[in-house]
Order: C-alpha cells, then structure tokens, then sequence
C-alpha cells in the first residue's frame, strides 16, 4: 500500500480512538464539571449518617450543587464529621439546614441544602451548624410499633 | 503398577518443568523486544505500517461488535430494570459495564483472535521460509525489525480500540433503550453522567486495556517467534495464541478488577 494512504489510515484511526476518550471522558464521565468550576468546602456534623457515602451528590431543590469529600468519625463529639465540596456559583446563608435524604424509598442518599434567610453566606471552610440525620428504617420501624403498642395499652 | 505411578507422577513433573522453563522463556524474550525498542521509535514508520494492519483493520469489528454488545445490555438492562422501576438507570448500567469490564475485555478478545492470530501466523510463516534467518545473516536484527514494531503497534492500538468499543456500546444503548424502547434521553445521560466517575471508572478501564494490549501482542510475537518452522508447527502456534491469550486476559482481568475496584463504593 502506499505510504500516504497508510498514514492516512492510521492517523484516522489515532484520531477517532482519542475522540472516543475524549467523548468518555467529556459526556460519560462528566469530566467538565469536575475542574472547570471553582469550589468551596463545607463541614457538617451529623449524628448518624445512614449509608451516606463519599462522592454521594450535594443537592439543593433537586439540582446537584456540590459532592461529599470526605466523610470522618469525631471522637470529640462522638458523630460522623461529613466534608462537602460545593460550587461556588452557588453560596448559600449562613443559616443552611442540611439533612441526610434518600433518593426513592431504596435509592442512594445524598445531602440535601435548605436555604434559610440569613443575610450572611457561607465561606469556604465554615461548619453548618443546623444538620438532620439519616432516617434509618429500623429505628423508624421500631417507634411506630412501639407507638402502636402504647396506643392499645 | 508401581512403575506405572512413578511414570505418572514424571510426566507431571515434565509438564511442570517445562511450563515453567517455557514461561522463563517468554520473560526473557519480552525483555529481550523491550530492550531493543529502540529502532521501532526511531523508525516509527515501522510501527505505522503496523498500526495500519493491527489497529485499522480490527475497526469494522470493533465498532460492529461494541454497538451490538450495548444494544443486547440495552434490551436486557431495561428488561430488568423495569420490574424495579427504574428503567431510567439503564444508562448507568449499560455505561458503567462497558467501561470497567466489557470494553477492555471483549474489546482484548476480539484483538486476540483479530490482530494477535495475524501476528503470530506471520511472525512463525518468516520463520518457517527463512526469512528471519537471511535477516540475520545481513546484519539485521530480527527482533528490532520484525518483533519490536508489531508489539508497540499492538500496545499503542488496544486502548484506542477498547475506548471505541464503548463509546460504540453506549451508543448502541441509546439508540435500543431511548430511540426504539422510549427510555427519556435526559435521564439516560445524567444518570450516566453522576454514576461514572473519570478516575475510578474511566481511567481503570483505560489503564486494563493497556495492560491487556501488552500481554496479547507479547505472547503474539513470541508464539510467532518460537513457532516450530513447519506448516503445523504455525497452525499450532496461532491456535496457542488465541487459546492463551485469551485465558491471561480473563484472568489478568480479574486480578486488576481486585486491585482496582476492591472497597471503592
């Protein structure tokens, strides 16, 4: 075969296999998201965070906002010191309530942010300070029967 | 009859030795095309013409074989998933199967059976005529004009080859689950999209095919290499080829997806 021909052969070929890296990395992996934006860190102390894990969404009114980081044990306080990386396109009041949600009734959790009314807003590094744990189905289970046996007493 | 175990407990020990001295071999002659990779990246229009035979050539398969592979994981992912209500997860699933396990693998057995067969074929038929020995006498290395070029294109095509086979597959999902089933297109994506992570999905799969282009073109060159020079001798080789390379692949495979995937949630 001719040497042009081959060359073009191949370099079609590099071509395409280093688009089809970049379309997984761009459209499957989301890549863009990742880097391109600029994020803030978050602290919150939950008393129990379920099966939260790290890299579970950030979400506010549904849309994803930022990822758990990093999510330690205080032997201070005894709870689950849960870290979150947030974009900072969008800062949210100091007074935050974040709670511990699950997707569907078997689904993922993640973190979901309620926006309060405070003037001032949340910087990188800052705690929230209003956190609701994980609903876990055992305990809940447990005080409706116990409530049902209360109630026949 | 004790003659008769004492025979079988040699043959054992002959087939073990010989296994080993036979891996010993390989080793050595994989450090051997390392060592002498020079000419190949010197003369790079060498390992081009390889890529050519090795890389282009295995495209028509690679694309036709990953868009029907995610098509089938389409229908049945969806399938399943529907009894669960949750067919908008087929993306995930579809996605997340082929870049960590099916595109690198299926993408290696087709290289095997495709690129790797020619490589040994060819290899052990300039053996079988001679062509490796008049090399030789002129002064010419074999390995590094031969051996060398064959294994770098083999490595350079593989990872190309299994990204192509995925995005070929995630796109067969879709065109099966949202265009024909009516799965909704923007949950198909942004599930995908949350559920596939660029370092540990992605580049892990990225990082497998690399693995496994080395270990095909390896045991390719140096079944081709060591074939014995007769018509059956090639036959046995390329059939040896096939047969290895694609038993080291699933096994190699298992162990990197231990390594890689083992306490990652």
């Amino acid at each position: 075969m001719q040497r042009t021909a081959l060359d073009f052969w191949v370099g079609l070929f590099v071509l395409i296999g280093i688009t089809a890296l970049m379309i997984l990395s761009m459209k499957v992996g989301n890549l863009s998201v990742y880097n391109t934006s600029q994020n803030y860190v978050l602290t919150g102390h939950f008393e129990n965070i379920g099966g939260l894990k790290v890299r579970a969404p950030v979400k506010s009114a549904g849309v994803v906002v930022g990822r758990v980081t990093d999510i330690q044990f205080s032997t201070q306080t005894y709870d689950a010191v849960v870290t979150m990386s947030l974009d900072s396109r969008f800062p949210f009041p100091k007074d935050t309530f974040a709670s511990i949600l699950t997707a569907g009734l078997l689904g993922e959790q993640y973190i979901g942010l309620a926006a309060g009314g405070d003037e001032v807003m949340l910087k990188d590094g800052d705690k929230l300070m209003k956190t609701n744990s994980a609903m876990v189905l055992e305990e809940l289970i447990g005080r409706f029967l116990f409530d049902k046996a209360s109630e026949s007493d | 009859m004790f003659n008769r175990i004492v025979s079988g407990i040699r043959s054992i020990g002959h087939r073990v030795i010989e296994s080993i001295w036979r891996l010993g071999l390989a080793s050595r002659f994989f450090m051997l095309v390392l060592l002498k990779s020079g000419t190949s990246f010197r003369r790079f229009g060498l390992v081009i013409r390889e890529l050519y035979y090795s890389g282009v050539l295995s495209l028509i398969i690679i694309v036709v074989s990953g868009l029907f592979v995610g098509m089938v994981l389409g229908l049945q992912g969806y399938e399943t998933l529907q009894k669960y209500g949750s067919e908008s997860a087929v993306g995930t699933l579809v996605a997340l199967s082929l870049v960590r396990e099916l595109g690198p693998v299926v993408a290696a057995l087709l290289f095997a059976s495709r690129a790797g067969s020619a490589i040994t074929a060819e290899i052990g038929l300039m053996k079988a005529t001679e062509q490796l020995e008049a090399m030789a006498l002129m002064a010419v290395d074999p390995i590094a004009r031969i051996v060398a070029p064959r294994f770098w294109a083999g490595v350079i095509s593989m990872p190309l080859l299994a990204a192509i086979f995925s995005v070929m597959g995630i796109y067969g999902g879709h065109l099966v689950t949202v265009i024909f089933i009516g799965v909704d297109e923007g949950s198909y994506w942004s599930q995908m999209q949350s559920a596939v992570d660029f370092r540990f999905d992605i580049l892990n799969g990225f990082i497998k095919s690399c693995f496994f282009g080395v270990a095909v073109t390896a045991i390719a060159v140096f079944e081709g290499y060591n074939a014995p020079p007769t018509a059956e001798g090639v036959s046995g080789a390329t059939t040896r080829t096939v047969v290895t390379s694609s038993l080291v692949i699933l096994g190699l495979d298992f162990v990197l997806t231990a390594f890689m995937f083992r306490g990652v949630s």
